[in-house]
This record gives C-alpha cells, sequence and structure tokens, in this order.
C-alpha cells in the first residue's frame, strides 16, 4: 500500500512539474502575476512529493521488502543497516530518485529564497527547472521505475554489489548528484535571462551562488569518489581516466570557468553571451554525464546497469536541451551587449584566459572520452584512449593555468599592470624554484615531473598569499595582517580555493613521481624493509563478516625500533554475490600514506603482499577540500547574503540592453 | 564446514594485478615491462591495463610481453607484437596517425582558435568608446557597493 503511494505522489509531482512548466511561463509573457506566483507552491509541492516517494522506497530498503523488484535484486537481510540505506541510491533506479529529489529540491530553494528576483524572472527560471524536472520524471516513471512489484516475493534478495558496500557509496553519489543537479539551476537562470533577453550584474550575482554552490557539490563529490576508488580498488590509484570519470570532471571544468566568468558579470557587465554559455554547456556536460553513466556506450568500470533504450531517451533529453538552449542563445546572444571596457592588460583579459584554458582542457577530457565511439563508428577503428594520453594531452593545459593564475588573480580590474604582480610574486618565484632545485636534488632517478610539480605548487600558493599580503596596503606587519583578516569573506575563499589547488597540483605530482612499490611473496614472521619502513608478516587468519568472509593478514610496520602501526589488509568474499574484494590497510600520514594489500597464497607457502609508499597523497583531496572551503567562503561573503534583495532596487534601474 | 568455506573462498579469488612469480629478476628488464603494461588494455576487460587487471588474460600478457623483453625485443618491437594480435585496441595510447589526428591535434587547434576569439574580443572592448556616462558609473557604483 505505501509502495502504492510512493507511486502515485511521483506521479502526482511529475503532473504537478507539467503545469509549473506551462502557466508561470505563459504568466510570465502575458504579464499576469496569479499564473507567475502559481510557481512557487508548484516548486514546495513537488519536492515534497518526491521526497515522500524517496521516503516510502528507502523505507521498502530498510524494512527489506522483497515484494520490491528493485529492493530484492540490490539488498539482502544480512546487510549491515547503513548499506540497505545507501543501497537505495546504489543501483539506476535508486539513484534516479535521488536524482529527481536533489532536482525538486533545487527547484524548491529557488522558489523559498528567491525573493529578492524579480518576479518574472523568478517565474520564468522556475518554470524551465520544472521542464527538466518533467524530462527527468517521464525518464523515471517510464523507463527506470523503482516501484515495480514482483508478483511472487521471494524470501531473500540478491545482496548489493560488494564494491558498492563501503561508507563512501553514502557520501559520493549524493554530493555529485548535488553538483550535477545543482548546474540546472545556472542553466534555467541563463534560459530565463535569454527569454528576458538582459543579463546584468544583479543577473550575475544571482547565478552565482548557485553555480559556487553546485561546484563546490561536485567538488567533494570527485575527491570522495577519487577518495574511494583509491582505498577501494586496491592499487591506490587516484584517477583514472575512465569514462564515469570523465563525465563528471568536464562540469566541474566548465562550472569552474563559469564561476570565474559570471564574476566578470557581476563585477563589470562583460563577457555576458560567453557566460551564458558556459552556463548552458555546464548542465549541458551534466546530461552528458547521465548519458555516459546510463547508457553504457562507453565501457567503463562503474556503469550502472546498461541499457540502449533508457540512453536513447537520455540522449533525446540531451539534444532537446541542449539543442534547443543552444538555439535560443544563437538568437538572442547578440542582445546582450556587454557594457565594461577594459585593457588588454586586467583582470577581465586574465579572467578570459582562465576560460579560454578551463574550456580547453575540458575539450580535450571530452574528446579523449567520446573519441573510441567515433573512431568507430565514423573510420571503423576499434581502438581506446587511456590515461596515457590523458596525461599528455591534458597536463600542458593545467600547467599553463597554474603558470597564468598568480598573475591574473592580482592584475586590476579594467586596467592592470604587470609590474605590480611581478614584484609581488618575484620572491614566490624565486622560491619555487629552489623548491624545485631541491627536490631534484633528493630525488632518485632524473624524473621532472616531481620537481615540476612542486614549483608549481610553491608558485599557485605563493601566488595566492601575495594576493592577499598586496591587498594589505602599507603599514607595520601586525596592522597588515589585522586588515587581512578583515577582507571580505569572497576575498578569503578565493585564496583559500587557489592554495588548495596548489596544494592539489602538488600532492598529484609528488605521489605520482615519488610513490614506491614492493611486490613480494611473504613468509608469516618474515621482515623485509620498503623505504625507510620495515614490514613484518606476523600472521593471517580467516573470519567471518556480516555477510562476508575475509582473509586478514596482520602486518606491523616498523621504522627502526619503534613501531608505526598494525595494519590489516584483507581479502573478502561475499557468498550471495559470489564475489571477492580486496581491502586495503592504509596509514595515513601528512607526509606519506603506507598502503597495503595482501593477495593470494603462494604455492610454495607464503603470501603474496604489496606494499606502496605514497608520499603526500592526502594532499591531493585536501586541496580538493580546500577549494570547496574556500567555495563556502565565497558564499557566506556578505554581498550574497544580503546583496540580492538590495539589488533588486537597483536593478529596475539598470536600463534593458 | 569452515574448511570448505576457506576452499571455496581460494578457488574465488581473484587473479591479482601483478604477481610476484611473473616478475622479472631483472630490474631494469622489470621496469620496461611495467612502463609498458600500462600503456597496454586489457583486451577482456572494463577499461583497464593489463598491469592493474585481474582477468587470466591481463596475466597471460603480461607474461608473453616479460618474454618478449627478455628475449631482447624493443619496446617498440613488444607492443607491435601484441599490437599485431589483437588491434590497436590494446594501445591506451592511441597513436597520432591517420584519423587519429583528429583526437591529438584538435584541443591545440582549439586552443589556438580560442586564443585568436579571446584576443580579438579584448582587441573590441579596448577600441570601443572607453569610460561611462557619470549617470552610469553612479549607478555602477551602487550596485557593486550593495
Amino acid at each position: 500500500m505505501l509502495i502504492e503511494l510512493g507511486h502515485f505522489a511521483l506521479i502526482l509531482a511529475f503532473g504537478i512539474a507539467i503545469v509549473q512548466m506551462i502557466v508561470p511561463m505563459v504568466g510570465a509573457h502575458r504579464g499576469n502575476a496569479a499564473w507567475m506566483a502559481l510557481a512557487e507552491p508548484a516548486a514546495t509541492v513537488q519536492f515534497l512529493l518526491t521526497g515522500f516517494a524517496f521516503a516510502v522506497l528507502t523505507w521498502a530498503f530498510v524494512t527489506s521488502d522483497f515484494s520490491l523488484q528493485l529492493v530484492y535484486l540490490n539488498s539482502h537481510t544480512d546487510k549491515p543497516m547503513i548499506y540497505k540505506i545507501t543501497g537505495v541510491w546504489g543501483n539506476h533506479e535508486g539513484s534516479m530518485l535521488l536524482w529527481m529529489l536533489i532536482l525538486t529540491l533545487f527547484g524548491a530553494c529557488a522558489a523559498w529564497f528567491g525573493d529578492g528576483l524579480p518576479t518574472r524572472l523568478r517565474a520564468r527560471v522556475l518554470s524551465v527547472q520544472a521542464s527538466i524536472a518533467v524530462a527527468f520524471f517521464a525518464f523515471v516513471l517510464f523507463t527506470s521505475n523503482p516501484f515495480v512489484r514482483l508478483e511472487v516475493p521471494p524470501l531473500n534478495g540478491r545482496d548489493l554489489n560488494p564494491l558498492l558496500q563501503d561508507p563512501g557509496l553514502a557520501f559520493h553519489p549524493p554530493f555529485l548528484y548535488l553538483g550535477y543537479v545543482g548546474l540546472s539551476m545556472s542553466f534555467s537562470f541563463a534560459i530565463a535571462a535569454l527569454i528576458e533577453g538582459r543579463v546584468d550584474a544583479a543577473w550575475g550575482r544571482w547565478v552565482r551562488p548557485w553555480t559556487l554552490a553546485a561546484w563546490m557539490f561536485l567538488t567533494i563529490g570527485i575527491a570522495l569518489g577519487s577518495w574511494w576508488a583509491y582505498y577501494e580498488l586496491g592499487w591506490g590509484g587516484f584517477w583514472f581516466w575512465d569514462p564515469v570519470e570523465n563525465a563528471s570532471f568536464m562540469p566541474w571544468l566548465i562550472a569552474a570557468a563559469l564561476l570565474h566568468s559570471a564574476i566578470v558579470v557581476e563585477k563589470r557587465e562583460a563577457l555576458k553571451s560567453w557566460t551564458i554559455l558556459l552556463a548552458i554547456l555546464a548542465f549541458g556536460f551534466s546530461l552528458l554525464g547521465a548519458f555516459i553513466v546510463r547508457s553504457g556506450v562507453l565501457t567503463s568500470v562503474h556503469a550502472f546497469a546498461n541499457d540502449p533504450a533508457r540512453g536513447m531517451l537520455i540522449l533525446i533529453i540531451l539534444a532537446v536541451f541542449l539543442g534547443g538552449a543552444l538555439t535560443l542563445f544563437a538568437f538572442r546572444a547578440g542582445k546582450l551587449e556587454a557594457k565594461g571596457v577594459f585593457s588588454t592588460v586586467s583582470r577581465e583579459s586574465g579572467l578570459i584566459l582562465n576560460n579560454i584554458l578551463l574550456s580547453v582542457s575540458c575539450f580535450v577530457v571530452f574528446i579523449g572520452t567520446i573519441w573510441p565511439l567515433v573512431a568507430e563508428m565514423l573510420f571503423d577503428r576499434t581502438l581506446s584512449v587511456g590515461p596515457p594520453f590523458f596525461d599528455a594531452a591534458f597536463t600542458p593545459f593545467m600547467v599553463a593555468i597554474a603558470i597564468a593564475l598568480p598573475f591574473g588573480s592580482m592584475l586590476a580590474w579594467k586596467r592592470g599592470t604587470f609590474e605590480r604582480a611581478t614584484k609581488a610574486l618575484a620572491g614566490w618565484f624565486v622560491l619555487a624554484i629552489a623548491c624545485a632545485a631541491l627536490a631534484y636534488a633528493i630525488q632518485s632517478g632524473n624524473s621532472a615531473l616531481g620537481p615540476i610539480g612542486v614549483a608549481l605548487g610553491v608558485w599557485v600558493v605563493g601566488g595566492a598569499l601575495a594576493d592577499l599580503w598586496i591587498r594589505s596596503g602599507r603599514d607595520t606587519v601586525v596592522e597588515r595582517l589585522r586588515r587581512i583578516a578583515r577582507l571580505p569573506r569572497a576575498d578569503w575563499g578565493k585564496a583559500t580555493a587557489h592554495i588548495g589547488m596548489g596544494v592539489t597540483i602538488f600532492g598529484i605530482a609528488a605521489m605520482t613521481a615519488w610513490q614506491q612499490e614492493d611486490i613480494r611473496v611473504a613468509d608469516v614472521g618474515e621482515r623485509w624493509s620498503v623505504g625507510q619502513f620495515e614490514f613484518q608478516l606476523d600472521g593471517v587468519n580467516q573470519l567471518q563478516g556480516p555477510n562476508y568472509l575475509t582473509t586478514m593478514a596482520d602486518i606491523s610496520v616498523w621504522r627502526g625500533d619503534r613501531q608505526v602501526g598494525d595494519l590489516h589488509p584483507e581479502k573478502r568474499f561475499y557468498p550471495v554475490a559470489n564475489m571477492p574484494t580486496t581491502e586495503a590497510a592504509i596509514i595515513n600520514g601528512v607526509l606519506r600514506d603506507i598502503y597495503v594489500v595482501v593477495g593470494d597464497p603462494q604455492e610454495n607457502g607464503g603470501w603474496a603482499v604489496r606494499i606502496y609508499l605514497k608520499p603526500f597523497a592526502n594532499w591531493i583531496w585536501g586541496g580538493a577540500m580546500l577549494m570547496a572551503l574556500g567555495g563556502c567562503f565565497s558564499l557566506s561573503d556578505r554581498r550574497l547574503r544580503v546583496g540580492a534583495s538590495s539589488a533588486k532596487r537597483s536593478a529596475k534601474a539598470v536600463p534593458a540592453e | 564446514m569452515k574448511r570448505l568455506l576457506i576452499i571455496v573462498m581460494l578457488l574465488a579469488s581473484p587473479l591479482w594485478a601483478v604477481e610476484p612469480s611473473e616478475m622479472l629478476d631483472d630490474p631494469v628488464l622489470e621496469d620496461r615491462a611495467r612502463a609498458l603494461s600500462q600503456g597496454l588494455r586489457c583486451p577482456v576487460c572494463r577499461n583497464e591495463s593489463i598491469d592493474e587487471s585481474n582477468a587470466i588474460l591481463a596475466k597471460e600478457l603480461r607474461i608473453v610481453l616479460r618474454e618478449r623483453i627478455s628475449d631482447g625485443d624493443t619496446d617498440r618491437q613488444a607492443v607491435d607484437f601484441l599490437v599485431a594480435r589483437y588491434g590497436e585496441y590494446v594501445l591506451l595510447r592511441p597513436d597520432a596517425r591517420g584519423a587519429n589526428l583528429i583526437l591529438w591535434l584538435a584541443a591545440p587547434a582549439l586552443f589556438l582558435i580560442a586564443l585568436g576569439i579571446g584576443w580579438s574580443t579584448i582587441r573590441t572592448k579596448r577600441a570601443a568608446p572607453a569610460g561611462l556616462s557619470d549617470e552610469e558609473k553612479a549607478e555602477l557604483e551602487k550596485i557593486l557597493r550593495s
């Protein structure tokens, strides 16, 4: 009964979304206030209904209601409670329902917090948002219905894929979807602005927080996913250039570009059409991501149940929204005359370079991801595009961004000089080179990757610090520090996010260049050394977990006579899913991770053991978290908290363009 | 019963990426083999290199690769040997020949075009009648301050 109520709620939400798509848009066109006002309660009700449907599905998973096909296929009574709950979105249908929940949540948020928006713009934004919801409600109800019942409920379920039985599943997909779907708000704002034919500073200010929030969530989601892969897949890679990873990385890159160009719209009323285009593309890449993950046209390690029919429908959604938006853009972009003028050396030019580099690097990822498909269809060549291509083609653009970033971020708006930036950065430049030289001298082997990464990391972090420092004016050190502490939070956000970028660059380069690996057969009691550590295999035990069997090794780690830790890497076997997994054991550290994996017993006795020392591994995700934290700071800036409503008053006076 | 379970478990356990028994004694050759195998795709897996893969075929290819290298093949010859048998599908770094030139050159080309567009945007901005009217300036001030 409850299940059916959930199903009905979903159908009802679909109907409301259709109404919300049409009525406010017509109302905005005719200037009918009542019709426009319909959008807000509709958005709220849509969200509540979807929330109810989601709660019902969660309840079915929690109580192991195997009369529901989805629960039967993806759950088991022995599964720990947390995985029963996270299992709701550990499958295609459930994850689509989560997607809908977040989509309607964003729509509702625009209704709840959109008081400062002009009525007409708000009605149009909510209407466009509802049109996206309509497409996806149709997709869920017609191709991926989570509420399908089984005629004869089985006694027990088939369990969740063991790789997904991990706390990572609790956080990674929700954050990722908050990011993907959050970009739909930027898209809706862009379309509404195109329909209105007007983009001004106030518009830039309304779009920025949504984009910033989406980008932050995407950053956290991607970092969590990368970290999850790092400890779960058993050999300590953190990024595989897999199509599904790329699917999340492309919108991230475009959203990062969008964030920066929206600043130009907000502060200088320039780069308007460019910003609109980025907003369209950012959500377009989100949809492309959904297509890649759910259609299975590209083989990936972590695609969901693949179904060509579903893929086809998403492709149609993608074509309609992206095609429609771009057509509208082509007709209307000319009306978006920019006002701000700026000289060649200025913050605006710096941000144009940022936009170009981010967009082109996104294009590298894009073409690398779809090339196997294109080559097969057009040139009849079956080929692969893997990490070596992306490393070679993508890295130069990131290096260019890192080199340009400190300069660009320090230039003045409208008309800047290189001298100011050069003077402030000279010290950091010397330090960066010195650090690189030091790294080169210390490291064994003569790979250039490590030293270059060190130099870029120091350069970017130093640039962010120098930017804060230069803004504190001329005074005593204490007074300047006091002023820095009082800078607007947006400035802190900028500095923090840029420092995070530097930290991540450093982490990636250091870990890739200097990781040590040791693969060997070890007997119980044997002791061997890797780097400055010694490892001893103390024993191997067979144990039983809640829904798996495990072979757990006991390995002690020593540094000289001091024991650093005790590691218990496992090989698990999940009988219901009939699937083995490896569970690495890791000692996380600021300077290095010690990463241990146990393998098979060998014919002549002993166990295969793999040990990695991964220097600065945590800096990769730490940097990403700093980037997200920077987003938080910016989002909490006074200007965005209180700015919207006061901007409304001034927006009326801005002449239509 | 427990014993039986353990046996079942061992039977079902995956083969392991690079195994100690496969590795060559000569560290220089082994390093070369590792580097090469990271650039070769396992033909039966979902987007994994033979270096990472647990599949039986990947293991066999790792061994074949090491045999070729031990027999004195150059890197190129060893890779070509596998490409001749499994097609260019196994190359994770597609070669820059024929249509693949598009793949390799599209991004740099787009970068140059984008730079051109960016540069012309900056030039037109510069050429545009400079400055705002006083009224506009006051308006902008108000917006920026709020």
